[in-house]
């Protein structure tokens, strides 16, 4: 039992899995932290994915595969801010309405595209980059991709003129906008790089399964907020905890192999996210004006 | 040529006008009050001025140019700044982030130097003698710090026009003369300050010019040294305000509230209320007097049953009180009136019914009676003044005096021996204080037992029958009004005076 997690390919296993919760759980800290909920991430993940396979598929490119994906989860997430920004609306009926709306129009464009309303043709996949061939994780490009952006994140939030000004937008909108920073702006680009984010994951999805199928985001998204949430909003903090989340799919993945009550045992994660949220992470505090449109006061 | 002019401004809210062809002009290197009752609309004028509202009409001119301010950053880069009433200052960042936000030292990268920032922060604030500590985060430090970090916010833009939105109230006299310090030193470096304020006795010390506004209009401008505070409250009011009403002498002495030997934990689990004995008589109004925080909110809270007590007996007529129950005999004006007075949400004939729904007038089985609410909504509306008259609106839309009324309404109509009475005058104009205060003499006329709980100690003096004053959680005197006067109660409320052994 225990030789079959302590090994190489668990861990591997693990990361690759990881990769799709930490790369919108890291997106999702900017749009929190500018004061937008994004629960749209799991549409955002769902239509990227979609996009990239159909770049991939009518350009045999990964690389426009790729791009493709991130547009749309920009263009994704525009309409989001648009929404909750611009028009001020409630950001959780926002991001429903992306996410219901994500699941049906992917389904409509791959009937007609792929002829069937559940999977897409088989597309090619990511090469592996070779210099560590008994590692083949290590040679992931969106393993370094994300780990790059981690850093990056980290950095812009907490030591730029952007980070801060962001910040400040998501506790105090008013504050800032006495200063002469645009609310509205700021928080325009924290929901637009949650977009970018999401979809380069969402890309990955697609290129790791050589494939689009209905409904493949599986909660992803969720999963990341809540990584998020748990991670305190800190890019580092997101990313440990999607760590976490990817360890318990892996561990439930090889529970599975040798159990006969593998549906119970495919809970793990989401019971994981539920204990650690009631207490083992202490009081997580969102941003204060997470969440409440900014309108100025009248009288 | 005024460093300031602003001709003909409106600006209306709905169908409210908070400004009605305003005219406002201020000297450069002045100190110019703008003076006036709550909703005269002396924000909104500052606030069109900064750039945070756009008037509806009118011009602005700075310096003698004529101007468009859309947004604050234009304020900015015409050199104005401004002192919110509420500050805008962002808990979790540090002072410096707090101070720079807007105007960052970067390099090109758009990367924060903040040691360069902390240390030109240093250099401005011994300047002023504002003194900072950087690094500190806001939600470690007190108010009157805060207000520091506000005011060097502007001086760091490098402002030639300071605004200050009601600056005063929140500080200590102490802080208040430092502030005023500031502010001369400004003014004598050629910097013209707006000070938006409704305390008379700080604008004949401090101001050169004077600007009283009234419901939305300017009603005149005085040099300050040929006006008197008369001549201002009348102008701010529009008319004299009677004499209040007078009391009954009130001969019956049976104690309604009786407390023995209470002691109460405040939040923090050390005592917050030692030892306090009172009764409160009926027809009788008892002030506590005494430097906030010295257990007075938390003594309301244990009479209100909202706090339990550790020690002690308390009784309100001829019911004694659990330690840890609340009940339902008393009629309680709460210090926050926002948070535990109302429910914003809820209209105002819900709220002037809320915890009384249950009564049988007021229910039909298990509904609301509406038309009998309503028609007891509308007396209530009529016999305290309430202002719109509008009994669906919610609570959230009534200008802060309504709101108190409101509050007060729904309190002394209840049929309760006692009223535990806790800041009811805090915030609100000259108009809506001399009712309340009227209303509260009425009830105790009536033979209502009243304590009164108010940090304002001229309001204690004016109506209450005896004084008690609280000194860290103990009440260290009682005296009969008749034979006390400020200057004693002061040397009580600050622990210079302790309780005779």
């Amino acid at each position: 039992m225990l030789e079959s997690i302590l090994n190489i390919a668990f861990l591997a296993q693990s990361l690759r899995i990881s990769i799709p919760y930490a790369l919108p759980a890291l997106g999702a800290t900017f749009s929190e932290r500018g004061g937008v909920v994004n629960i749209a991430l799991e549409g955002i993940l769902l239509i990227s994915a979609f996009a990239t396979t159909v770049g991939v598929f009518y350009t045999e490119s990964v690389l426009v595969g790729i791009l493709c994906g991130i547009s749309a989860g920009i263009l994704t997430a525009l309409f989001h801010s648009i929404v909750s920004v611009t028009f001020k609306a409630d950001q959780i009926v926002s991001g429903i309405g992306i996410n219901l709306f994500a699941l049906g129009i992917t389904k409509f464009f791959c009937q007609l595209i792929f002829n069937s309303s559940s999977n897409s043709a088989r597309i090619v996949g990511l090469e592996q980059w070779t210099f560590l061939p008994a590692l083949p994780i290590l040679g992931n490009p969106f393993l370094f991709c994300t780990l790059f952006l981690l850093l990056i994140s980290h950095f812009t939030l907490f030591r730029t003129r952007f980070g801060l000004r962001l910040r400040a937008v998501g506790e105090h909108p008013e504050a800032a906008d006495t200063l002469g920073i645009s609310v509205d702006k700021m928080r325009h680009i924290g929901v637009l790089l949650s977009g970018a984010f999401t979809g380069l994951a969402g890309a990955w999805l697609a290129l790791d399964q050589h494939s689009f199928t209905d409904g493949m985001a599986a909660g992803r998204g969720f999963i990341a907020l809540a990584a998020m949430i748990i991670g305190k909003w800190t890019p580092i903090g997101a990313v440990a905890a999607s760590l976490l989340f990817g360890f318990a799919e892996s561990l439930s993945l090889v529970l599975q192999e040798q159990s006969n009550v593998a549906q119970l045992i495919q809970m793990i994660p989401y019971l994981l996210t539920m204990i650690i949220l009631c207490g083992f992470i202490g009081r997580a505090t969102a941003p204060a004006a997470d969440g409440i449109p900014y309108e100025k006061e009248s009288a | 040529m005024y460093a300031v002019e602003m001709q003909h401004i409106t600006k209306r809210f709905g169908h409210f006008t908070a400004n009605h062809q305003v005219d406002f002009q201020v000297h450069e290197g002045e100190i110019h009050a703008l003076i006036g009752e709550n909703g005269a609309g002396k924000s909104t004028l500052m606030r069109i001025l900064y750039g945070f509202y756009t008037p509806d009409a009118g011009q602005i001119y700075i310096n003698g140019r004529e101007v468009k301010i859309q947004k604050p950053s234009d304020a900015i880069t015409l050199g104005v700044g401004m002192v919110h009433q509420h500050f805008m200052l962002i808990p979790p960042l540090t002072v410096t982030e707090n101070i720079i936000l807007g105007k960052e030292e970067t390099n090109r990268l758009g990367i924060l130097n903040l040691p360069l920032a902390a240390k030109q922060l240093t250099e401005l604030s011994q300047t002023y003698r504002l003194h900072i500590d950087p690094s500190a985060k806001i939600e470690q430090v007190s108010i009157g710090f805060q207000q520091r970090i506000e005011i060097l916010k502007i001086l760091y833009r490098n402002a030639q026009i300071i605004i200050l939105d009601e600056p005063t109230p929140i500080l200590t006299p102490q802080e208040i003369d430092d502030l005023f310090k500031v502010l001369l030193q400004l003014k004598s470096e050629g910097k013209t300050i707006i000070l938006i304020t409704h305390k008379l006795s700080e604008v004949m010390t401090i101001s050169n010019r004077i600007t009283i506004m009234r419901h939305g209009k300017i009603v005149g401008t005085r040099e300050t040294k040929s006006t008197t505070q008369t001549e201002l409250a009348r102008l701010m009011i529009g008319e004299e305000i009677g004499p209040p009403i007078s009391k009954r002498p009130f001969i019956a002495h049976k104690d309604i509230l009786i407390m023995e030997q209470v002691s109460a934990k405040g939040d923090r689990g050390v005592l917050a209320v030692r030892n306090v004995s009172l009764n409160v008589k009926e027809g009788e109004i008892i002030g506590i007097a005494g430097v906030e925080g010295n257990g007075q909110s938390e003594l309301v809270q244990v009479i209100a049953g909202l706090r339990p007590f550790q020690v002690g007996e308390i009784s309100i007529g001829s019911h004694s009180l659990s330690p840890t129950h609340g009940h339902q005999a008393l009629a309680h004006i709460p210090e926050d009136r926002l948070r535990f007075g109302l429910i914003l949400d809820f209209t105002l004939q819900e709220n002037l019914i809320l915890g009384r729904q249950q009564e049988l007038r007021f229910r039909h089985y298990y509904f609301l009676q509406d038309s009998e609410t309503r028609s007891y909504s509308s007396e209530l509306i009529h016999s305290f003044d309430i202002r719109p008259e509008e009994l669906s609106l919610p609570a959230r839309n009534f200008s802060g005096g309504n709101q108190q009324k409101i509050v007060v309404a729904r309190e002394l109509s209840k049929n309760v021996p006692l009223i535990v009475a806790s800041q009811p005058t805090r915030g609100l104009d000259i108009r809506a204080i001399d009712f309340i205060h009227n209303s509260l003499i009425s009830e105790r006329n009536k033979g209502k037992a009243i304590l009164l709980v108010s940090s304002d100690l001229g309001e204690i003096l004016k109506l209450s029958d005896r004084i008690a004053v609280m000194y860290e959680g103990e009440i260290t005197k009682v005296f009969l009004t008749a034979d006390t006067d400020e200057r004693e109660i002061g040397m009580y409320m600050t622990g210079a005076k302790k309780k005779s052994a």
